[in-house]
């Protein structure tokens, strides 16, 4: 409860900061901000959008904290989550299969792609020393490349040259009843794994041994080794999970979303919007389902921002920035919260 | 032949200077014990000011004289976003690693609104026609056959990073003060209780290398684009830490790895030119740097070995 309140003490404060750039820059903050949450919340279609928005940052979300209740810092959940847009789309293409297996099949390549790259960065940590901040960003970047050049070898579609080809119609996550309850909005099953995934997130870190494994090794490797949990092997498999809720954002996009994937010149912002998703969430699976859908709002909402007030998008960006400033340095409002609850 | 060889090398250092500044810049902080995550956040500053001020100075008549005050400001503007991270982390003792990510991402969106905000709504600042860098050529050595032409005749900023890495070794290793911050990387509370002020040092560590990293977007856009937008810095400083990592976080190694991965931008172009080259996949070029940094951490090539106290918050209080 006092980590809520933390977490809005933090968010009103980014909201804040948000409203001061925009006021620097001429705009009006009250209107920015009537536009960006009031027309999403108002429309179906516009809350269906924003739900889709969000889809990605639950399960990156998910990602980052799991790794970070093993002690772990994912900053790779974006190359993961590349990688398992890649396989997605390779088995959505290049595979047949009857519609539900075929999609399921697909989201497990996904699963398994992140869970790999993740399980890497996992290796080269316990095994080999390398903190894992410096190797997930060098794997993010090796990520990127090696996807956009299996898409440009075997997937390109060859009048587009930019993309792959459309993923088989048995291979999609879309869901026509989810679509219509949202007047149209683009969202489908892939909403409804993110969910499954912070439940199956709460179950294997509360109520499993493995979790408590994990969770022991990140408070206390020492102690961890004490009780016969292995250190090395935890921190693989904290990173290989972390990888595969990462990879399984890929497929939600590229199977629920886009149903192709596109060479990028940079690797997808989900990624790293779920380190904040994470942060202000403070890793439980509540706080994760609500931060990832006010980041949801914010990135979905930054557009009728735009064009209702005029303010760039980019003051959303800001605001995030500050929200997880703020977040950093929690325990200096912390204390705060704590003495005024000893007064009152 | 040789003309492209000569064109390779003068596009590997144009492409490695930036490179140099921000992982100098790196040796800086991670010296002092706080993680350069940050660098990116820096060089995206410095670019966005250096191209705004360059513009401005630009339509004030500096003409190419404006290319210098712009570079400065661009090492001032990435030293004030490294002032942020260093009160989070030193001063407040936040999680470094996610300051320095917070600091990337306030980088980027501040920059591109400030930007919108500066030049009516367009999402990248005017072209510079003047004031950016012109080559200049040595004196006798630009007669050296190849080298001259394409390494002695080159951009200002090119040799002042050249000599930044001298200026940065001698510091570092040859000074008390280049002492002092490397035992507040190494051991802060040792340190401590030697007398030295911890943090002071590593807002200094923090500081520099916020300048210097500045510095090398500002080399960016006064050398290579000519202009900011959100695509002129992407990804130049997670290389640059990779450079420092690959350089065992010494200047002098910083600067050779910074070469190497320039040669990666070289060769790239190289491809494109060259018509019997034109078969290597692109992408496997682009992430052989990363793989490197990658095989060297894990100690596959030769053991690097980070400053001991790097990532660790010193609280004067806990002992």
């Amino acid at each position: 409860m006092r980590e809520f309140l933390v977490s809005l003490i933090a968010l009103f404060l980014g909201l804040l900061v948000g409203a001061a750039v925009m006021l620097f820059g001429g705009y009006n903050p009250l209107e920015a901000y009537r536009a960006l949450f009031w027309s999403v919340l108002t429309s179906p279609y516009q809350l269906g959008e924003m739900l889709r928005e969000s889809t990605p940052l639950l399960l990156t979300g998910t990602s980052v904290a799991l790794a970070y209740r093993a002690g772990l810092f994912n900053i790779g959940a974006a190359g993961q989550m590349y990688l398992g847009g890649v396989a997605a789309a390779w088995v959505g293409i290049a595979w047949e299969l009857p519609p539900v297996l075929h999609a399921g099949l697909a989201v497990t390549a996904a699963a398994l792609a992140g869970a790999l790259w993740g399980a890497l960065a996992g290796y080269l940590k316990a095994w080999r020393g390398v903190h894992e901040v410096i190797s997930t960003i060098m794997l993010n970047w090796t990520a990127l490349y090696l996807g956009n050049g299996i898409i440009r070898a075997y997937l390109l579609d060859p009048s587009q040259r930019q993309r792959s080809q459309i993923v088989a119609a048995s291979a999609t996550l879309d869901s026509p009843t989810l679509a219509s309850l949202f007047g149209q909005a683009r969202l489908g099953y892939g909403f409804v794994l993110a969910l499954l995934a912070l439940v199956v997130y709460a179950v294997l870190l509360e109520r499993h041994t493995l979790g408590f494994a994990l969770r022991a090794s990140g408070l206390s490797p020492g102690a961890a080794r004490y009780a016969g949990i292995p250190p090395g092997r935890s921190v693989v498999l904290a990173m290989g999970l972390a990888g595969a809720f990462a990879g399984v954002a890929g497929a939600t996009e590229v199977l629920g979303v886009f149903h192709y994937m596109g060479i990028a010149a940079a690797l997808p912002n989900a990624g790293f919007d779920g380190i904040a998703v994470a942060l202000l969430g403070g890793n439980t699976a509540p706080g994760i389902f609500l931060a990832g859908l006010f980041f949801g709002l914010l990135n979905y909402g930054a557009g009728s921002m735009q064009f209702v007030a005029g303010v760039p998008l980019e003051a959303v960006r800001i605001v995030v920035a500050a929200v997880l400033f703020f977040v950093a340095v929690r325990h200096v409002f912390e204390r705060w919260v704590g003495v005024r609850r000893v007064a009152g | 032949m040789f003309e492209a060889l000569g064109q390779f090398l003068a596009i590997t250092t144009v492409y490695a200077t930036p490179l140099i500044w921000a992982s100098l810049g790196g040796v800086f902080s991670e010296r002092s014990g706080v993680v350069g995550l940050a660098l990116e956040g820096y060089m995206i500053f410095g670019a966005f000011a250096a191209a705004s001020s360059a513009v401005v100075l630009e339509a004030s008549g500096w003409g190419a004289w404006g290319a210098w005050p712009a570079f400065f400001l661009g090492g001032v503007a990435g030293m004030l976003l490294a002032l942020l991270h260093a009160y989070a982390s030193v001063s407040l003792r936040a999680d470094q690693v996610v300051s320095g990510f917070v600091v990337n991402f306030l980088a980027f969106g501040l920059s591109v609104y400030l930007v919108k905000v500066f030049f009516h709504g367009a999402g990248q600042t005017d072209t510079l026609r003047q004031a950016v860098f012109g080559r200049w050529g040595i004196p006798l050595l630009e007669r050296i056959p190849v080298l001259g032409p394409s390494v002695f005749t080159t951009y200002p900023s090119t040799y002042l990073a050249f000599l930044a890495v001298l200026v940065a070794y001698l510091l570092l290793w040859h000074t008390p003060f280049g002492l002092h911050l490397r035992a507040a990387g190494e051991n802060a509370g040792a340190a401590a209780t030697a007398g030295l002020p911890v943090r002071r040092i590593r807002y200094v560590g923090v500081l520099v290398s916020g300048f210097l990293a500045g510095l090398g977007g500002a080399t960016v856009v006064l050398t290579t684009t000519g202009n900011f937008s959100h695509a002129t810095i992407s990804g130049q400083g997670f290389i640059a830490l990779a450079a420092m990592i690959f350089g065992k976080w010494h200047p002098v190694g910083a600067f050779l790895a910074s070469l190497f991965f320039g040669i990666g931008t070289g060769l790239k172009n190289l491809i494109q030119l060259t018509p019997w080259a034109r078969d290597i996949p692109l992408d496997a070029i682009l992430f052989f740097p990363y793989v490197l940094t990658l095989l060297v951490l894990a100690g596959f090539v030769g053991r690097a070995e980070a400053p001991r106290a790097l990532g660790q918050a010193y609280d004067p209080e806990v002992r």
